[in-house]
């Protein structure tokens, strides 16, 4: 008898044991529901953002339509206002930091990655990683009490004398030397995005075949010539994407850009001259701008960062995707 | 025989001004950090004392601290990382453990990506339309929803990162028990990848106590003691930046002295994040 109720569980133990199951099914289900609305909401955030700027700034782009993209002029008193000088300081300033950092940040991820010494490498990788972490306020206030006096008092008289009398480079680097200007935040800009430049390309430099380089160095390539021919034109996507991000970083740098930009509403053809960029725009204007069309453009202003920032970090995510599946592979 | 011996000079030559060109990059890397810490350390001690931390922040010309300010920072990342990490990390855990395949996933993963590289300003600007507008006032609430926003990307990239590293026979043995799937997830997977997990909750927190711009036009700023969640805060951020810009010595140095305890954080924070990480590599 004994055997039997062994292997025959009673009546109620099998009810209890349905309803265990049924209860696990069920919190799993409640859990699983939980986790798909907070992947979810992640894309609801993306949306809420885009259809809020679109929103906020209805007002200023009913008002001016295309105009906006193209006017230079903004004037809060007689509520004119045009997005061109923001745009040009924007993409100038980003420009010139990429052209900078690019340099510099593959460089040092070829120190890293050919060069450094074994017990060096981490120290140095972190060390240049910790820049990265380094808030945007910090790069600010050094920019602006530190960096810019020297920039007033070494590099831009070097510039002006060097090139006064080259034709086309004399006028970029003209005018009398401020410390702050578009040159000026090009160059923290530069040091903002370098370590976001050197980690991704370090990294995609180490998903290079270890037996690619071995034969490349065993006909007797010199390390620049292994690096040049083979590393470089095996991760050139990756590193394209590297850049990407760094310029979408560039691009939307508030604080940093700021404190030493000047805020000028003006375009000039001097790289020492004050100006002023999109998000430089919004942190030093939007809680003092009175009227709903002030405000709107600049929330327009925003708008527009927000479609160039997410086309540019679009585009080098693809990029680092496609070396991430090839890797994967 | 000479034409061959000048290619290998000139070869070798290249070579070791393009690796002397590397050295020079690492150099300057190295040394802006250095001289970016420096200038820090050299004008942030000279206010560093007591009443730093025990005074508010004072009226132009005055002496006084930056208590307040400290406080505001503190209480909006609290709340930030309270409302953030939970949805970060479930959002993860759909995406490594039960959506692994599927189509939501990818499409989470590259706007997430996107999400954590946006100009935080955006977010400002978002969260001024979402709540300040309709509310009607600044308020601290909305400095922490807008610092929030910012913790989720982190989050939800580390969370995922780490869950897909925990093998999968681990899971199979947990489900070979009988164990259900959420059983599995929360005491198996979780466990296995906790320290990634507070990697990813550490580095949220050092990148939102530095954010300034998400707060300019969120949380506002307030001259006194404020604990009231529905009204404008102090934070340490706007603090330095409305004092480094004024003209007053008293303030700069605050200023300098602010940036120094925000930069002193947020590097204790990613050295403790990388050696949690550090440790597992190791293993």
């Amino acid at each position: 008898m004994t055997t039997v109720s062994e292997a025959m569980p009673s009546l109620a133990a099998m009810q209890a044991r349905e309803a265990t199951v049924r209860r696990f099914a069920l919190t799993d289900a409640i859990f699983r529901a939980a986790t798909r609305f907070s992947a979810i909401l992640v894309l609801l955030i993306l949306g809420g953002v885009a259809i809020s700027l679109f929103v906020g700034s209805w007002q200023a782009m009913s008002t001016f339509g295309v105009s906006f993209l193209t006017t230079e002029s903004w004037n809060p008193v007689t509520e004119k206002f045009g997005a061109l000088a923001p745009i040009y300081g924007t993409v100038v300033t980003a420009a010139i930091s990429i052209l900078i950092a690019v340099p510099i940040g593959i460089g040092i991820a070829i120190f890293l990655t050919e060069l450094c010494p074994r017990p060096l490498r981490r120290p140095i990788g972190i060390a240049v990683e910790l820049l990265a972490g380094i808030p945007s306020i910090i790069y600010g206030i050094w920019g602006l009490f530190i960096f810019a006096p020297f920039v007033q008092t070494t590099i831009q008289p070097f510039f002006i004398n060097l090139f006064h009398d080259v034709p086309v480079l004399s006028s970029l680097f003209a005018g009398p030397p401020y410390g702050i200007g578009l040159l000026t935040s090009s160059m923290i800009l530069a040091i903002m995005v370098l370590p976001f430049i050197t980690s991704i390309t370090k990294d995609v430099f180490d998903t290079v075949p270890a037996v690619l380089k071995e034969s490349a160095y065993g006909i007797g390539c010199t390390t620049w010539e292994v690096t040049r021919r083979v590393v470089i034109p095996y991760t050139r996507v990756g590193i394209m994407g590297g850049v990407m991000l760094g310029l979408g970083r560039a691009l939307g740098e508030t604080m940093a850009v700021t404190f030493v930009i000047g805020n000028a509403h003006r375009i000039s053809a001097s790289l020492f001259a004050p100006g002023t960029t999109i998000s430089a725009t919004i942190a030093n204007e939007f809680t003092e701008a009175d009227g709903e069309l002030y405000t709107s453009s600049l929330i327009a202003l925003g708008l527009i960062l927000f479609v160039i920032t997410f086309l540019i970090l679009a585009i080098a995510r693809y990029m680092l995707m496609r070396i991430d599946r090839r890797t994967g592979a | 025989m000479s034409t061959a011996t000048s290619l290998h000079r000139r070869r070798k030559t290249t070579n070791s001004l393009m690796m002397t060109l590397c050295l020079v990059a690492a150099g300057i890397g190295l040394a802006w950090l250095a001289l970016i810490l420096g200038a820090l350390l050299y004008k942030g001690l000279a206010g560093l004392s007591v009443s730093v931390f025990t005074e508010m922040t004072p009226p132009p010309g005055d002496a006084g601290g930056l208590l307040n300010a400290i406080y505001g920072s503190v209480v909006m990342t609290v709340i930030a990382v309270i409302v953030g990490t939970p949805i970060g990390v479930l959002a993860g855990t759909y995406m490594a453990e039960y959506g692994r395949f599927s189509r939501l996933t990818t499409i989470v993963r590259f706007i997430n990506d996107i999400l954590l590289s946006a100009p935080s300003i955006i977010i400002g600007l978002f969260v001024y339309e979402l709540l300040v507008r309709p509310m009607g006032h600044f308020s601290a609430l909305a400095g922490s929803v807008a610092l929030a926003i910012l913790v989720i990307p982190v989050v939800v990239r580390t969370t995922e990162d780490m869950l897909n590293l925990v093998p999968n026979a681990l899971r199979e043995a947990g489900t070979a028990i009988g164990a259900p799937r959420w059983v599995v997830i929360k005491s198996v997977a979780y466990r296995a990848a906790l320290s990634g997990i507070v990697t990813g909750i550490l580095l949220s927190i050092a990148r939102i106590s530095g954010e300034t711009a998400p707060l300019l036009f969120t949380a506002l700023n307030n001259q006194f003691w404020s604990s009231n969640l529905n009204a404008p805060m102090a934070s340490l951020p706007v603090t330095i930046f409305q004092f480094a810009l004024s003209p007053y010595e008293e303030w700069q140095q605050l200023a300098w002295t602010g940036a120094l305890i925000i930069t002193l954080t947020v590097l204790a924070l990613s050295i403790v994040a990388r050696s949690l990480t550090g440790r597992r590599e190791d293993k």
